[in-house]
């Protein structure tokens, strides 16, 4: 009987204490929500910031429409780096986001990557149907905005019905290419920029920009912004020449920034 | 093990206690009225209780996210009266961790006070004892190696939670990543040696959690 009342106590104040120790780790952190194709330059961007006494930024990197989900329930997130305007959309109409925040950062295109000790060849969109190419992993279109505008691609070559039966539909972008880096599918679609940051991985086909739907990835800062006016001064950092100079050297394209922050 | 890694250990480990320490009395609540009282409908009552067992965990998570989640009618509540959000933060882990684990305490629990002789508490009211004293000096000492090993099995599970968690909590790293979920991330990205590491952890902890449970249970059989 004490033994049990002794243990319940135990736990529950090993669990308090442990949550207090997080209350106290987490300082004044700001919480930013991107795209899972940003992982590396955005965690580069974060570097520089703190290096001139920025605050530390913790990331959470995902599938654009999986991060709009979290954000409508309530996840607390400073802002919000989204691949594509669709998912934002939905938080501008659900009024989340800070008015006169938002702006579209960058463009990229998309790739078709295969295992780097692949043999095989794509040279279009409808190559990627032919009987010889097995499974392709691509972003499931309805979350991942990957997915979405590779749909799209495919759509405009009157190959995504030839497609959808062997496509393995992937939580974000990054997961495709860990599917194609394992072998487990004979081909992905992913970003260009997703293709330079692996080894194990080699681009099969450029989509031309001119084929491909128009990509754009929107910033914008959360109404409720837990980091109020840090979350601001991120904001303007990642529009400011510093950042363009490390999405530039990932490879994504800049598009020029009109609205946003100071 | 990286300070990601790490996190993600300590912070399962303190969710799977918190989320135990939640439900316990809830638990020791249910178990009571189903191993000492009859009622019309217990047996609908019994059933609900164990559902979380069969039903897949997403649609466990699924309902307490229409429930907490910001539009949902706690949530929205405590949203409104707190400033709090529970789904998609951290304190949606142990709410998740702890639903889990109660169909599973509430059977050990009941067994555990189902092997206790009604007459021995019988014996202890007609001595005068009120309710409150018979639990307190009867009941709960014979039943405490069931109660204490239904505790250790509820933590067990509470540690290898994953479809709840993901849906109520998301997989938030350094927010609500579990062990579960962070193994999940590093399958999902594919980084192997991560996966493995929180493979070998995660074999580590449930083989200590089940060996305690285990424990608890059988130490005192013996004379």
């Amino acid at each position: 009987m004490r033994r049990i009342l002794g243990l319940l106590a135990f736990s529950l104040l090993m669990a308090a204490w442990s949550f207090s120790l997080r209350a106290a780790e987490a300082g004044p952190k700001l919480k930013v929500f991107a795209a899972a194709s940003l992982a590396e330059s955005l965690q580069d961007i974060a570097k520089l910031y703190a290096k001139q006494g920025g605050a530390e930024v913790a990331f959470n990197f995902a599938a654009s429409g999986t991060l709009v989900r979290q954000i409508q329930e309530g996840a607390p997130a400073d802002l919000i780096l989204s691949a594509d305007e669709a998912q934002l959309d939905k938080l501008a109409k659900a009024g989340l986001l800070a008015p006169g925040s938002r702006a579209d950062l960058l463009s990229n295109t998309l790739a078709v990557v295969v295992a780097a000790d692949s043999p095989l060849t794509v040279t279009s969109a409808v190559d990627l149907a032919s009987p010889q190419l097995g499974k392709v992993a691509i972003g499931d279109p309805a979350s991942v905005p990957a997915g979405a505008y590779a749909k799209a691609w495919l759509q405009g070559a009157k190959a995504w019905d030839k497609i959808i039966d062997k496509a393995v539909p992937c939580d974000s972008v990054r997961g495709v290419l860990a599917a194609v880096e394992s072998g487990n599918v004979d081909a992905g679609i992913v970003y260009r920029t997703d293709a330079l940051i692996s080894k194990k991985v080699r681009v099969a086909l450029d989509v031309p920009r001119a084929e491909g739907p128009p990509i754009r990835y929107p910033v914008a800062q959360l109404k409720d912004a837990p980091g109020g006016a840090e979350a601001g001064r991120f904001l303007g950092f990642i529009e400011g020449p510093a950042a363009a100079g490390v999405f530039k050297a990932h490879g994504f394209l800049l598009l020029s920034v009109t609205a946003g922050a100071p | 093990m990286d300070p990601e890694e790490l996190r993600a250990l300590w912070f399962t480990v303190a969710c799977a206690l918190a989320g135990v320490g939640l439900v316990a009395l809830p638990a020791f609540g249910l178990a009571w009225l189903l191993a000492r009282r009859d009622w019309p409908g217990k047996s609908l009552l019994e059933t609900a209780v164990a559902l979380p067992l069969v039903l897949p965990p997403v649609a466990t998570g699924l309902i307490l996210l229409k429930l907490l989640g910001r539009r949902g009618w706690l949530g929205g509540w405590a949203h409104a009266a707190f400033g709090w959000d529970i789904a998609f933060t951290w304190r949606a882990v142990p709410v998740a961790l702890g639903a889990a684990a109660l169909p599973l305490m509430v059977r050990s629990f009941r067994v555990a006070l189902e092997g206790v002789d009604p007459r021995l508490e019988q014996v202890a009211r007609t001595l005068g004892g009120g309710e409150l004293r018979v639990l307190r000096t009867i009941t709960l000492p014979l039943a405490q190696r069931g109660l204490l090993a239904g505790l250790v099995l509820g933590f067990a599970r509470a540690l290898g939670e994953f479809g709840a968690t993901v849906v109520l909590a998301g997989n938030i790293p350094g927010e609500t990543s579990t062990l579960a979920l962070a193994l999940y991330r590093a399958v999902e990205l594919g980084r192997d040696d991560q996966a493995l590491r929180l493979l070998l952890v995660s074999i580590v902890l449930a083989y200590g959690a089940l060996w305690m449970s285990e424990r608890a249970l059988g130490s005192g059989r013996r004379p």
